[in-house]
């Protein structure tokens, strides 16, 4: 990890769990894991595992029970993390533009600081010509950038996707896998991003966390040696295949 | 082949005449207005029972110059003002607070049910008695018979609101103040006006109700007005003159409606 010195997050032995008719379900577990600075880091687990549930807490929508949670390289108060749902969740009375600019107007920036931020975001994402559009207007694809260009509208440091493009089909999918490793490379952010896709966990990170059914528990910390860029050949390589084979034999637990 | 074209043709010819949508509603009042005219004709009932339509019009032209008119209507239309707009913001105040706390809901369920069964026209006297024959208590009844259509709707509207889009408001940490503004008034705004579109028209029976039972101004005075002095064509004049302010005020909604969803293309109103 020598190429990755700074850590942007730093998680040690956290715990959450939720109460229901039968007393406390436990569903995380000792969870402990950072990312460094700059690392694309995917989430994934067997379907019912906490893996919404981690990055609902990291996002400070869930309270959790024990541990901690540090963000070293933030000093200011306000802890900058964009999240992106698994529906694009855009207002439908605000076009395009609104909606990117919805966390900039809660921030209380003024209009003329938020104009030209959105137009960037909107160039970024690939948008051009739909700032006016409504969401019902927009293709599932288009929305979702949307989504993503509204999350980055603040600048966070670490982005947390939560399985952004599950809605998707398979061919809009690996568009948008590849938009956003792009993105990525040109906003050089911290990402986590939950998905139950083994080949886009390969296909996009540096490292992939497996998580064990509930309480869940992290697994596995897989690095993955892939050269980048990365490009859709490469989904057909050997080293590929072999990555994806472990992550595999260990979903299967 | 010609019957085939003129069969096309007056398709045409129709299609064109219900593109314009005032066009149905003109040929209806006027059909009417013709079996009014017919029906006057045929009967010869004496006129303190049934005034033909040319009489009415000569009414209203009289009533018109001598100002009559507008005196009694702009008062009703004063009533219905204040009233609509105090009843929808008191309801929609409550309905806001009511959709936050359970219990407060479940206080007030009976009361809200109660006061829903009880008709305007029951209670327009006991109003009268306490406040008096002046322009409060017109307004009250009013902003009680819009009240409840709007507080429901409100409640409907604040429980509609996507629970995606409320976690994303909190993700962005938004204020409950910014919760509001930028995410429940706008995601309950339609039904909210749906309410309002109800309560309005309902809203000119309240203050009807209010001026018969007592008052010396407004439309329903006129009414009594007219009774007393067995003079129908005033009290034709009159129901009429409130037919118009009720569609003027749906009209009113209606445009709110559109300009508020304009995000709603597909809507149909």
């Amino acid at each position: 990890m020598s190429s990755f010195p700074e850590l942007s997050l730093s998680v040690r032995d956290l715990a959450v769990s939720f109460a229901d008719k039968s007393g406390r379900l436990e569903v995380l577990e000792n969870i402990s894991f950072s990312l460094a600075k700059n690392e694309f880091v995917c989430l994934i687990g067997p379907s019912g595992s906490g893996k919404s549930t981690l990055l609902r807490t990291l996002a400070g929508l869930i309270p959790y029970s024990q541990g901690t949670i540090e963000y070293p390289d933030i000093h200011d108060r306000q802890v900058r993390t964009g999240l992106i749902f698994q529906k694009p969740n855009l207002m439908p009375w605000r076009n395009l533009s609104q909606n990117i600019a919805l966390p900039l107007e809660l921030e209380g920036k003024s209009r003329y600081e938020i104009a030209p931020k959105v137009r960037e975001m909107i160039a970024l994402v690939g948008l051009e010509g739909f700032e006016h559009a409504w969401p019902h207007e927009l293709s599932g694809g288009m929305a979702q950038r949307a989504a993503i260009a509204r999350s980055l509208v603040q600048d966070p440091d670490i982005l947390l996707l939560d399985e952004p493009f599950g809605s998707l089909d398979e061919l809009t999918r690996d568009r948008m896998s590849e938009e956003l490793l792009r993105i990525w490379s040109e906003k050089t952010k911290t990402i986590l991003m939950v998905t139950h896709s083994i080949s886009e966990a390969v296909y996009l990170s540096d490292r992939v966390l497996v998580l064990s059914r509930i309480p869940s528990q992290i697994v596995l910390d897989l690095k993955i040696d892939l050269p980048r860029p990365r490009d859709s050949q490469l989904r057909y390589s050997t080293a590929f295949a072999k990555s994806a084979q472990v992550l595999h034999d260990h979903l299967r637990i | 082949m010609t019957q085939n074209k003129n069969q096309t043709q007056s398709h045409t010819v129709w299609q064109k005449i219900s593109q314009h949508r005032w066009i149905l509603p003109l040929l209806s009042i006027l059909l009417f207005l013709g079996l009014w005219q017919l029906l006057y004709m045929l009967l010869k009932l004496p006129t303190f029972i049934l005034p033909g339509p040319a009489m009415v019009w000569a009414k209203f032209l009289e009533v018109l110059k001598n100002g009559l008119w507008w005196r009694n209507l702009s008062y009703t239309l004063l009533e219905l003002s204040l009233g609509l707009l105090t009843g929808t913001v008191a309801a929609s105040l409550l309905g806001y607070l009511l959709s936050k706390t359970a219990m407060l809901e479940n206080l007030l369920s009976p009361f809200l049910v109660g006061s829903q069964s009880v008709p305007v026209v029951a209670i327009a006297p006991l109003i009268i008695i306490w406040f008096g024959p002046g322009l409060f208590s017109k307004v009250l009844i009013c902003a009680m018979t819009v009240f409840f259509p709007v507080l429901v709707n409100v409640l409907i509207g604040m429980r509609e609101v996507s629970q995606d889009l409320r976690e994303l408001m909190l993700s962005l940490k938004a204020s409950r103040w910014q919760m509001l503004t930028k995410l429940e008034f706008p995601a309950a705004l339609p039904v909210l006006l749906g309410g309002l579109r109800i309560g309005a028209t309902l809203s000119v029976i309240g203050a009807i109700v209010g001026e018969l039972v007592a008052s010396d101004r407004g439309l329903g005075y006129l009414i009594n007005l007219g009774r007393g002095q067995f003079d129908t064509a005033l009290v034709f004049v009159a129901v009429f003159s409130l037919i118009f302010l009720a569609a003027i005020l749906y009209g009113i909604v209606l445009f709110l409606e559109r300009r508020a969803l304009k995000w709603q293309t597909w809507r149909e109103f």
